[in-house]
């Protein structure tokens, strides 16, 4: 009888629709990644191993527009998650530790928002926004908007964590005479770090891998990488871009896994 | 999912409670700024008169609306008829979002049972490993699908090597396409929630009624699914949602024949010949679904609370 008991928890085929899942979820990165390794022009034939795709986004005839493409990515991604995450550290103060208030949940509501509203609709809003002021498009449209759908993606794992640190902290720090913002700034940030750094990181992965909103609010010629990637896709799928693509998976890949470790550190101590 | 435990109120102090104001300042400025006027002012753009070549003239019109749901013949003149052409692009952007997320529940349940019943300090690397894929660049996702899926791509050579089929499958292209892509794109967010419910589950239920001789599927049916209902109806929630507004898997897997409400938007705006305040009425009609659909779900997850 007691053999039964656990059994119970186990359902057979689990185990492989799990696995099944795994391999539908990685299948795909993995082809792309092993196939932008092919030697061959064409995306069909294998003929061996080599880096000259990587070669060519670097030296080739498109190399000044994937650079260019590329600086405006990082540019935009380390400000806008710079930004967004300064924002998601004050909000979650206030909503955390600023007692019960009335616009506590509204604001909670508000800093969510752009998670509900689909991507679509918040790029055509952008966009009429935008021409309604009469702000032309370009770099700084961009920037603004990915400031906007990062601080959702920032706030959780800030929140998170400083739901895990008790008040009793700063509260001893202020009876020994610390001002609140001693309290805050030598006691509350220090301790949040950990939280404030994955929430950056996320925040930078989900503006650096923007297409939708970019799409709609660039100005005319420039370009981030997702936008240009999708203009080159659109005549064809290149081994070029499957270069491009392992090394913009890479670093997504290197980002989350940081900050799962630097998450995962803190709960184990 | 985190939503719910990030406001929660047992954690809470009032330790910045003078300062809150400046605190929430930033935020309400930049969404307010950044978020909801811009909601409104597309709001306003719908009932705007059109500009031929993007924009509008600001002059009141019910014309988007009107042309969204009536057709009143090539010169406007014919008595109104019901115009199905729109319409049945939001029924087949529902339907595409419901088998995606159908998919979803059918891979994703099992699986987050599966990790929810590893031992503790396992879990989280294999829900790590599900989320992973999640935070790979949605475009790059989306193409890759399409060289694995097209005609000529690994997963036909693969499937032509071993024997199993003798002409390659077509599969991109086609409504199988869309909504394997959608899956790819959102199926953490199906698994995440269910997972959160699985490991807040008593096994003892299962065990009481497995004493009383019900049999596993017995006991997954009635006592299990029943009991992680909330998270099984919050994930479908969260993957079907974005599915229906999404523009990258239908525009890269579908093709014309399978254009969904995502396509119909972005054609008003990037296009010469777009019509603004269309494309505003369209994503309005999009709008308003979606937050009937978030509000029925959160009345239903306070109904269940209380």
């Amino acid at each position: 009888m007691s053999a039964s008991r656990y059994d119970l928890r186990v359902y057979p085929g689990f185990r492989a629709i799990t696995i099944l899942c795994l391999v539908i979820l990685y299948a795909p990165l993995l082809v792309v990644t092993i196939y932008s390794f092919n030697a061959s022009p064409s995306i069909t034939n294998w003929e061996g191993v080599s880096l000259r795709w990587y070669a060519d986004v670097f030296t080739g005839p498109e190399s000044g527009k994937f650079k260019l493409a590329a600086r405006n990515s990082f540019v935009i991604a380390i400000i806008a998650a710079s930004v967004a995450t300064c924002i998601a550290t004050l909000s979650a103060t206030a909503i955390l530790r600023a007692g019960k208030y009335k616009l506590r949940m509204l604001s909670f509501g508000l800093i969510s928002l752009p998670l509900m509203v689909p991507e679509i609709v918040t790029a055509v809003a952008t966009l009429i926004f935008f021409n309604a002021i009469g702000f032309d498009r370009g770099l700084l449209t961009i920037l603004l908007a990915h400031i906007a759908f990062c601080i959702p993606f920032a706030y959780l794992p800030i929140a998170a964590r400083m739901q895990g640190i008790e008040a009793t902290y700063e509260q001893a720090a202020m009876d020994l005479y610390a001002t609140r913002r001693q309290a805050f700034t030598r006691i509350l940030l220090p301790l949040m770090a950990p939280g404030i750094v994955s929430g950056f990181l996320l925040a930078f992965i989900v503006s650096l891998d923007d297409f939708i909103i970019t799409n709609f609010v660039k100005g005319a010629g420039i370009e981030t990488l997702p936008t240009a990637i999708f203009g080159a896709v659109k005549q064809g799928i290149k081994p070029n871009i499957m270069a491009i693509s392992t090394m913009l998976l890479g670093v997504s890949v290197v980002m989350v896994t940081l900050s799962w470790l630097i998450s995962r550190k803190d709960k184990t101590k | 999912m985190a939503g719910g435990a990030a406001t929660g109120g047992s954690s809470t102090s009032d330790t910045y409670a003078e300062a809150r104001t400046w605190l929430l300042l930033p935020a309400w400025v930049t969404l307010g700024i950044l978020v909801l006027a811009p909601v409104t002012m597309m709001l306003i753009y719908s009932f705007l008169t059109k500009e031929f070549r993007g924009g509008v003239i600001w002059e009141f019109s019910l014309s988007a609306y009107d042309q969204f749901f009536f057709d009143r013949g090539l010169f406007g003149d014919d008595p109104p008829r019901i115009e199905w052409t729109y319409i049945q692009i939001f029924w087949r952007s529902i339907w595409q979002a419901g088998a995606a997320t159908l998919l979803s529940l059918v891979i994703g349940f099992p699986t987050a049972y599966f990790i929810a019943t590893r031992a503790p300090a396992q879990r989280t690397f294999w829900l790590f490993l599900v989320t992973i894929p999640y935070w790979v660049n949605l475009l790059i996702r989306t193409v890759s699908m399409k060289f694995l899926l097209r005609d000529q791509g690994p997963l036909n050579e693969a499937l032509l090597g071993i024997g199993i089929i003798s002409e390659p499958l077509s599969i991109v292209n086609t409504n199988v396409a869309v909504q394997l892509g959608l899956f790819y794109s959102y199926l953490p967010f199906m698994v995440l929630p269910i997972y959160a419910a699985v490991e807040r589950y008593n096994f003892t239920l299962s065990e009481a009624a497995a004493d009383l001789y019900a049999s596993r599927w017995t006991v997954l049916r009635r006592i299990l699914l029943p009991s992680v209902k909330p998270g099984i109806i919050a994930g479908c929630i969260l993957v079907f949602v974005p599915s229906m507004g999404s523009f990258l898997a239908p525009d890269l897997l579908g093709g014309a024949k399978n254009f969904m409400i995502g396509s119909l938007i972005e054609e008003q705006f990037k296009g010469n010949a777009g019509n603004w305040p269309f494309g505003a009425a369209a994503s309005m009609i999009l709008l308003t679904l979606v937050l009937i659909i978030l509000l029925i779900f959160a009345r239903q997850q306070s109904k269940a609370e209380s």
